[in-house]
């Protein structure tokens, strides 16, 4: 539960909150940690809050490393909530 | 070196393997905490420890949020999801973890108790804006990094005057986990156990930023090197702390450059500073009760406490006996030191927090074969 996830913005919405895409998942998660997120960024993901702000580079290495430590699907389902 | 092929970059990391043999002085040892428990999964995952000259260690810290929450924490949920009535919010680690007498989360719910598995405190307040006539608890436990989605749930209920919503606050702080480790009568100057160094949390820093560690590691004279989580950010920052241990130094270096900077997050700070605040002491499982180690909601947000609207019962809590546990968390016992271990507690069949939880040194020990090799059993 301690993992963050990266995830590209796609849509930035009111009070806070964005919809974002990792891996074709859609999820809506709250950017309110996290001053001028726009659409197109990559941000970490974590329990549903953007954390912090990442490159598109760090953003494709991280997800690469959690396919291959065998974490991604994990997390994957916990966002899509069928964990 | 039968993981290297494993690694992103198995020439860096080969690399990496070479210097620290090459810079590990052989007339020292050199035991390093890595505190979370994403980084022991990591050495685990990717047999780090076989990459390392004999003479360095790795002990695994409490750094995993299940883990430390002491059993009477849970059965106060158990108890506010059973005796009030209540929708008890939980994330989904929590559920096995057995409690006094082993009663669990998942076993309440089976009884019939309302427990939900949420995945943010964004569900949490979906549950109680759809449920108002239900009171609705989030059972928030969690280190730095998890607890702004707190503060900030805390926030938007008290703005969309969510009546029915509290949080059982559960909070705990990392640097003052790391200070309370090193004033165990074990890691004392002729004690059972030694630590050199910290290896820090990765994405607890990014939240809180190095500045925390500065104090601790002035204090007790230990280096202290952010380590990004990826297996070669864990080797880069074990060089680190040889090195910072051969010219006895003991800084706060910031290997995670990538996330963590000296500051952190200063509006997920001032979020969280904002909605609680310091408790005088908490209670860990494994460390006992630590001083300024954990966070309850300030008194200008007791409307949404769960701890204020709910009298939860006085009760006399219990670990599952023979559970390591605690002295695993200590980093004073190694799982295969529990005599539970593999035979009557499995990841299927849980007796201690450290096996329910993917981030437990038990299970991380448990899913890599370390139970069969007789180095570690050593």
């Amino acid at each position: 539960m301690c993992l963050a996830i990266p995830a590209k913005v796609l849509r930035v919405e009111p009070d806070d909150m964005a919809l974002v895409s990792v891996e074709n998942v859609k999820k809506r998660i709250s950017t309110a940690l996290l001053d001028g997120v726009k659409p197109g960024d990559y941000v970490l993901v974590h329990v549903g809050y953007a954390l912090h702000q990442l490159s598109e580079e760090e953003a494709a290495r991280t997800l690469s490393l959690m396919a291959e430590a065998g974490v991604l699907q994990e997390e994957l389902a916990e966002i899509r909530g069928d964990a | 070196m039968r993981y290297i092929s494993e690694f992103r970059d198995p020439a860096l990391a080969r690399t990496l393997a070479t210097a620290i043999q090459q810079e590990a002085q052989p007339s020292r040892t050199y035991h390093f905490m890595e505190f979370c428990g994403g980084h022991t999964h990591a050495i685990f995952r990717y047999g780090v420890q076989d990459l390392m000259p004999p003479n360095v260690h790795f002990v695994h810290g409490p750094g995993c949020p299940v883990c430390v929450l002491p059993v009477r924490r849970l059965d106060d949920a158990v108890e506010l999801a059973e005796k009030h009535d209540v929708i008890l919010c939980t994330y989904g680690d929590m559920m096995r973890v057995p409690g006094t007498g082993r009663r669990s989360l998942i076993r309440a719910k089976a009884d019939g108790a309302d427990i939900r598995m949420v995945y943010s405190t964004l569900d949490a307040l979906q549950i109680a804006r759809d449920n108002p006539d239900r009171q609705v608890v989030f059972f928030a436990i969690g280190f730095e990094t998890t607890t702004p989605p707190t503060a900030v749930a805390i926030k938007r209920a008290q703005a969309e005057g969510l009546r029915n919503f509290t949080v059982f606050c559960n909070h705990v702080l990392t640097p003052a986990a790391i200070g309370h480790i090193l004033d165990a009568p074990e890691f004392a100057p002729g004690g059972t156990a030694r630590i050199d160094g910290f290896l820090g949390p990765s994405h607890v820093s990014a939240v809180i930023g190095s500045r925390p560690y500065e104090a601790a590691a002035q204090r007790y004279q230990k280096p202290v090197v952010i380590a990004g989580f990826e297996p070669l950010d864990v080797m880069q920052s074990v060089l680190m702390l040889i090195r910072q241990v051969n010219a006895d130094r003991a800084e706060v270096e910031n290997q995670y450059t990538r996330i963590v900077t000296r500051h952190g997050n200063r509006k997920a700070q001032a979020l969280v500073a904002e909605v609680l605040k310091m408790r005088d002491s908490f209670e860990w499982r494994g460390l006992g009760a630590v001083p300024d180690s954990a966070l309850r909601i300030r008194d200008a947000f007791t409307d949404f406490d769960a701890e204020a609207r709910f009298t939860i019962t006085d009760k006399l809590s219990r670990e599952v006996k023979s559970c390591e546990c605690p002295a695993i968390l200590r980093g004073v016992k190694k799982p295969t030191e529990c005599k539970l271990f593999g035979t009557v507690c499995t990841p299927d069949n849980p007796m201690g927090a450290c096996m329910v939880s993917s981030e437990g040194a038990c299970a991380a020990y448990w899913s890599y074969g370390r139970q069969r090799s007789p180095q570690d059993a050593a």
